[in-house]
């Protein structure tokens, strides 16, 4: 590791001088800037896998800038909400762009979300001390979530319809008070124009909180620092944040920039479901009623599950079981490389998250039910089993690897 | 009469189950592959069809389906200019205010209102459709499960009904629909509409025309999306180029 001058360069204290001084010496917001931007030590082995939290904070800021615009031209009322869906995609200038790419961004965003969160999982991110900044991103995929599935009713198109009414019927099977939550929830027996304004302020008030809870996420995230694919921490080798990682974020967000113009200029019929584009009819049930893919996996668990009910705990439970992750694998080495039982057990982890995926494609119907029943108890078994078995036994690093775990 | 066609079809069967006779198909034929200027990346409309389709639109198709996304200024998108939309606009009377009798009253459309829908509401549709009501095509060529390829081929393929089937009353034979039949009467033969262009107004001409249109009503935007597309893309191959330039640099000295 060559000690480089711009590296001596960066660690000088910089005083602030005249307007910017002033500033600075009242609230050091540059001070600050300079300590958590420039300065800012970073390991030098980060992979191509970190760039992903500066990509979904990029991302986070087109959807609230294009979903700002957007809601200025959108009218909250099962009556209206589709017409005027209709007139920001050809009336309103450049209408059809903004919602093209606030469309396209949200299945980026939650694809970006899972390729972060799966980064997590392999190399350890959530061990201590840094449980609290994996359970904040965890508060935040919820989040985004909810705010995905409310984003997805406003259009009132068909899809948008019967899948808020198949989460209203979902919420009605919990026992006991799930018939009163579901009238709550929906503000009556079907999903209405009531549960469209809901849903739209709660889509626009979830979008700013996001943004909020990522504030908290990047303070925790400086506190303990960045981890590694090493997972020996401190790291061997550190570099300051700029420029090296400012010119490594730049070109992996370009790169990413570059997919999303694609998928929205040439393939937006990849994200849009054109069913979504005939009117809500609450007297006509579409033949196949599907959530958006990233919500396909948690769909394929929900309908394995014989119960109802049992179905919505035991998907509501995969994204439960995550928050556990901390405690139910405390092994001292963080990263899956030098874990081969704990890299297996992810391996089988994904394996089952892409094939509950396809089994939501199918409704679990026929030979997909068992597929789906199994793929449940392999996403489980790596959390309930594979976390604390190998816990005990991959406690050291292997020979020839130094440092400490 | 339909007696007769039920014991047609019952021989049929019979004769399926005996080997001597196909039953007559009830589900709709494959729809066969057109090949379409707009398919693809990179595609773009055939704008002198497009506006001879929306003359077939116009003359035809809107006497029983609305467009009701639609504005006449939307129709500035298939290469009209701004006198030629505020003319077709006034030349369709819609529901103006009401009079100093408090009466209904018409007025000419202006560019900024919605293309007129035949029918007041859905109930009088399905009273003069047979009991089907026509379905709006503002997005029809997107969400018609089979695309503008069927839409060409439904509208090019009414004809006799085959022996041994029977067809509800008010429908008419077509191969590309469900159950081989629809409440549709055959909207398009050969000069049913005259072209401004001069161009001679055959069936499959006429089919094709307004399918083109239908496709621009339900994707206005695909030739601006391309061609802006195309620009944006390059650009960004271009910057990602220098950025992993700039990365390299940045990164040489370490290791």
């Amino acid at each position: 590791m060559a000690k480089n001058t711009d590296l001596h360069e960066t660690r000088q204290t910089v005083t602030y001088t005249g307007v910017a001084g002033w500033i600075d010496r009242r609230l050091p917001v540059l001070t600050g800037f300079r300590a958590e931007y420039i300065t800012y030590r970073m390991p030098a082995n980060l992979n191509w896998l970190w760039n992903f939290g500066a990509i979904l904070t990029v991302v986070l800021m087109v959807m609230l800038a294009t979903g700002l615009f957007l809601a200025i031209h959108y009218t909250p009322s099962a009556a209206d909400a589709f017409a005027s869906v209709e007139a920001i995609d050809r009336q309103v200038p450049s209408g059809w762009l903004l919602r093209s790419i606030h469309m396209t961004g949200a299945s980026l965003f939650m694809a970006a979300l899972y390729i972060h969160l799966f980064r997590g999982l392999y190399y350890g991110s959530y061990k201590q001390p840094r449980e609290l900044l994996w359970i904040t991103g965890l508060v935040l995929l919820c989040m985004v979530m909810l705010t995905a599935f409310a984003g997805y009713v406003l259009p009132w198109g068909q899809m948008s319809y019967w899948g808020a009414d198949v989460v209203g019927k979902a919420v009605g099977a919990v026992p006991g008070i799930g018939g009163w939550l579901e009238h709550f929830l929906q503000g009556g027996d079907a999903p209405g124009d009531v549960s469209l304004h809901r849903l739209f302020i709660l889509h626009f008030f979830m979008a700013f909180a996001v943004l909020g809870v990522v504030v908290v996420h990047v303070a925790v995230l400086h506190v303990a620092g960045s981890g590694n694919p090493k997972g020996i921490e401190p790291p061997a080798a550190t570099v300051p944040f700029h420029p090296y990682y400012s010119a490594k974020d730049a070109a992996g967000l370009v790169l990413f920039i570059t997919v999303f113009a694609v998928l929205v200029f040439f393939f937006p019929a990849i994200v849009a479901e054109p069913e979504n584009y005939r009117p809500a009819n609450p007297m006509h049930t579409p033949a196949d009623i599907e959530p958006e893919w990233y919500f396909l996996p948690f769909y394929g668990i929900l309908q394995s599950v014989p119960s109802k009910f049992g179905g919505l705990v035991v998907s509501v439970g995969a994204i439960g079981l995550l928050f556990l992750a901390p405690w139910l694998d405390t092994s001292p080495v963080r990263s899956a490389r030098y874990r081969p039982v704990y890299r297996l057990g992810i391996v089988g982890l994904v394996v089952a998250f892409v094939t509950l995926g396809l089994v939501g494609r199918h409704h679990a119907e026929g030979i997909w039910m068992i597929v789906g029943r199994i793929a449940t108890l392999v996403y489980y078994g790596h959390f309930l089993l594979v976390m604390p078995w190998s816990t005990r036994r991959e406690r050291t690093l292997p020979a020839g690897v130094e440092g400490t775990p | 009469m339909s007696r007769l066609h039920g014991l047609a079809a019952a021989l049929a069967v019979l004769g399926g189950v005996s080997g001597v006779r196909a039953e007559v198909p009830t589900t709709r034929a494959p729809t066969p592959a057109h090949v379409w200027s707009f398919d693809g990346p990179m595609g773009r409309f055939d704008m002198a069809s497009v506006q001879r389709g929306y003359a077939v639109y116009n003359q035809v198709c809107s006497a029983c389906h609305g467009m009701a996304a639609v504005t006449y200024g939307d129709l500035a998108g298939i290469g009209l200019n701004e006198a030629q939309v505020r003319q077709i606009a006034a030349s369709h009377k819609v529901p103006g205010p009401l009079d100093d009798d408090g009466h209904p009253t018409r007025r000419p459309a202006t560019p900024n209102d919605h293309l007129l829908s035949p029918f007041p509401n859905p109930q009088a549709a399905m009273r003069a459709n047979s009991g089907v009501v026509p379905p709006d095509q503002s997005r029809l060529a997107m969400v018609f499960p089979g695309g503008p390829s069927r839409i060409y081929a439904l509208l090019t393929s009414y004809g006799p009904a085959p022996a041994g089937m029977t067809i509800a009353p008010g429908h008419a034979y077509n191969p590309y629909f469900d159950g081989r039949q629809t409440a549709m009467p055959q909207p398009l033969r050969d000069h049913q509409v005259t072209y401004a262009d001069g161009t001679d107004a055959t069936l499959a001409r006429e089919a094709e025309d307004v399918t083109n249109f239908l496709a621009w009503a339900a994707w206005p935007h695909l030739a601006e999306r391309h061609r802006i597309g195309a620009r944006i893309v390059l650009y960004l191959v271009f910057l990602f180029v220098l950025t992993i330039l700039l990365k390299r640099k940045v990164w040489s000295h370490v290791h």
